[in-house]
């Protein structure tokens, strides 16, 4: 079993999101640790991105604190390298095409090998471009995570078949943040996916309480949480981690 | 490879909740583009509506003064809404009705683009919205107020740079929010596939008419064609008609701000490198981790960290060639054509002019140069007044 099976191994998969360096590397760190003695089953680390399109406004707030404060794709390595250590938690790194592409995709490729990364979520890689990744991952063993959204419709198959790990599904229109209500789309699409093959299915966009999280779970195999998170540590600061970790226990025993 | 490309550049790099949107968007184009009725009734809005075909002005003083060669101005400034962006946007306002949308978004940096967007839109009864860089409105007030008359709502866009590009990510995040309904009128020849090829398609009448019109005035084809650089549209439009003419000397001018040798620049073929950002594989101005860089510009429409996947790869090939004009130069152009001809060009189309300026007296008098005259000034005068100290708010 690889270590993105064994996050959904035991039931239903949480797995939390942070931008990686809000508000430093060094709480980054502990968080990630924290998290995981939580009940985080994988944690997605982004890589933060001078222009990430696909987030709302929190996520850009964390993305540029982060980069305001000196991070670098170097920087965060060695901070997993630290982290690795320690702690065995899953990771998968969340970051756009151009971070990657502009660090040298092999050569970051093989530092997510090296470093322990299990797997990465590109949003602006969609299935028509991931050949730009998919080579690189194979060769170091780092899934590259498909996504699909509720206008993927007649795609899914298409995406699913070639998925690998598991499929990040985007519950509703729009970007990342925080949504009141969450459609219907969530059920719909991973029903589709499940018809293709037998791969777990974690939603993402828009879950922010316990309630919607149970609801999320009763019909997937997983629950992707950033915007929620994110505010939490915008609030909190440097004081964050007990916040972070007491939300992430609640989540996780609401999934359950 | 995937789809859209121009050598390596291009493609389509965009979040899959937007990728049904790019391929229905290609299939109604490859649809339309060839339909007698929609080309008939694009025909009789760029000629009744616009103004086309614009006029290949003999600029006979600044050739005089310059003692080179000849100089013709392509006159886009004259087109209906001032700027070259008309051609695309009734071409992509027109598909956008007929694809069944009701919605069109926009992106805009000095406000040309959205300025003629939300004109197509009013024509068209299509709802409109406008994304505009916090900077880009208090550069360009007046057009913020032009845009709201035509029934456009415009958005003052907060994050980033509060520039152009900020201004494309927010365009980008509000057509994944509501793609059902809404088409994004693209502005350059930039994003993801098709948007390269469709504003390119619309953009090339000017080449088209440029060939006709100076084969009419002078019995041969230009020995240059040059045009400000962006993303390139009124660039790629100025150029695209010439591509297989190997004997016309095609040049993009783009924009060295303070100097490319400054942190102050929006020079990407001359400093940027290869990336992936906003759809496209192309040069990009960025740091060696990726994050791109703040360029700047006193020109609000090339105020843009990239370039347009074609020009990207017409510069690799070394089919044309790219150079970079300083603010400096570019407002002693836009005052010189204001004197020299009476004609007060776009500060982002005085770059053009700069270079004009420059290469035209090393020529001889029997090579001609057409330059792209891709908007009007008018939008830019306070700003020039305020470049050189006079203290006037529009």
């Amino acid at each position: 079993m690889n270590k993105l099976e064994q996050a959904f191994s035991s039931g239903k998969a949480f797995i939390p999101f942070i931008t990686a360096g809000d508000p430093s590397l060094e709480i980054t760190e502990q968080l990630v640790l924290k998290m995981a003695e939580a009940g985080a089953d994988l944690i997605e680390l982004g890589i933060p991105f001078s222009d990430p399109v696909a987030e709302g406004p929190v996520i850009q707030e964390a993305d540029y604190r982060a980069l305001s404060g000196g991070v670098t794709t170097d920087k965060i390595f060695d901070m997993v390298e630290r982290v690795r250590k320690s702690c065995n938690v899953p990771i998968a790194f969340m970051t756009y095409a151009n971070p990657i592409f502009s660090y040298g995709t092999e050569k970051f490729l093989r530092k997510c090998s090296d470093t322990g990364i299990d797997a990465v979520i590109v949003p602006d890689i969609p299935f028509e471009e991931k050949e730009e990744l998919a080579p690189f991952c194979k060769e170091y063993d780092v899934k590259l995570i498909s996504m699909i959204a509720p206008t993927s419709k007649e795609r899914v198959r298409m995406i699913v078949e070639e998925a690998e790990g598991f499929v990040y599904c985007v519950s509703s229109m729009g970007v990342t943040g925080v949504r009141d209500e969450i459609g219907n789309d969530a059920k719909e699409m991973i029903k589709q996916v499940k018809a293709v093959k037998d791969i777990p299915c974690a939603i993402g966009f828009g879950i922010s309480n316990p309630e919607q999280a149970a609801e999320m779970a009763r019909f997937s195999d997983g629950v992707i949480v950033g915007s929620a998170i994110v505010k939490i540590i915008a609030q909190y600061g440097v004081e964050c981690i007990p916040h972070v970790e007491a939300y992430v226990r609640e989540m996780k025993s609401a999934i359950k | 490879m995937s789809k859209g490309r121009f050598g390596v550049h291009g493609g389509q790099y965009i979040p899959e909740l937007l990728m049904n949107a790019v391929i229905e968007l290609e299939e109604a184009y490859n649809h339309f583009k060839d339909d007698p009725q929609f080309t008939a009734e694009l025909n009789d809005l760029l000629k009744n509506y616009a103004g086309r075909p614009s006029l290949l002005y003999y600029a006979e003083k600044m050739t005089k003064d310059l003692k080179g060669a000849k100089v013709y101005l392509k006159r886009e400034d004259l087109n209906h809404t001032g700027s070259h962006k008309i051609n695309n946007v009734l071409g992509q306002v027109l598909l956008a009705k007929r694809m069944g949308k009701t919605r069109v978004i926009a992106e805009t940096g000095a406000g040309q683009h959205g300025v003629a967007t939300a004109t197509a839109a009013a024509l068209m009864g299509m709802e409109c919205e406008i994304f505009m860089g916090k900077e880009d409105t208090e550069r360009q007030a007046l057009n913020v107020f032009r845009m709201e008359l035509l029934g456009a709502k415009v958005h003052a866009v907060t994050s980033g740079t509060q520039t152009l590009k900020d201004a494309v990510n927010e365009t980008m995040r509000e057509w994944s929010k509501r793609v059902h309904d809404t088409h994004y009128v693209l502005g350059s020849v930039m994003g993801p596939h098709p948007f390269p090829t469709i504003v390119r398609d619309f953009q090339s009448i000017i080449s088209r008419e440029i060939k006709k019109q100076i084969i009419e005035k002078e019995g041969k084809l230009p020995d240059v064609v040059m045009a400000c650089v962006g993303g390139g549209s009124n660039a790629i439009g100025a150029f695209y008609d010439f591509i297989g003419d190997s004997s016309v000397q095609l040049i993009g001018c783009e924009a060295a701000g303070h100097g490319v040798d400054t942190d102050k620049h929006a020079a990407t073929m001359t400093k940027g490198t290869l990336g992936i950002f906003h759809g496209m594989k192309s040069y990009f101005c960025q740091d060696e981790y990726g994050q791109i860089a703040p360029v700047y510009s006193i020109s609000a429409g090339l105020d843009y960290p990239g370039v347009g996947p074609e020009h990207a790869n017409l510069r690799d090939t070394g089919r044309a060639q790219y150079v970079a004009i300083t603010d400096d130069e570019a407002v002693g152009a836009f005052e010189y054509l204001s004197r020299t001809e009476g004609i007060i060009p776009a500060i982002e189309s005085s770059h053009a002019v700069a270079y004009a300026m420059k290469l035209a007296p090393t020529m001889s008098k029997d090579q001609v140069i057409v330059v792209c005259l891709s908007g009007r000034g008018d939008k830019d005068v306070a700003a020039i007044a305020r470049y050189r100290g006079v203290q006037i708010y529009e």
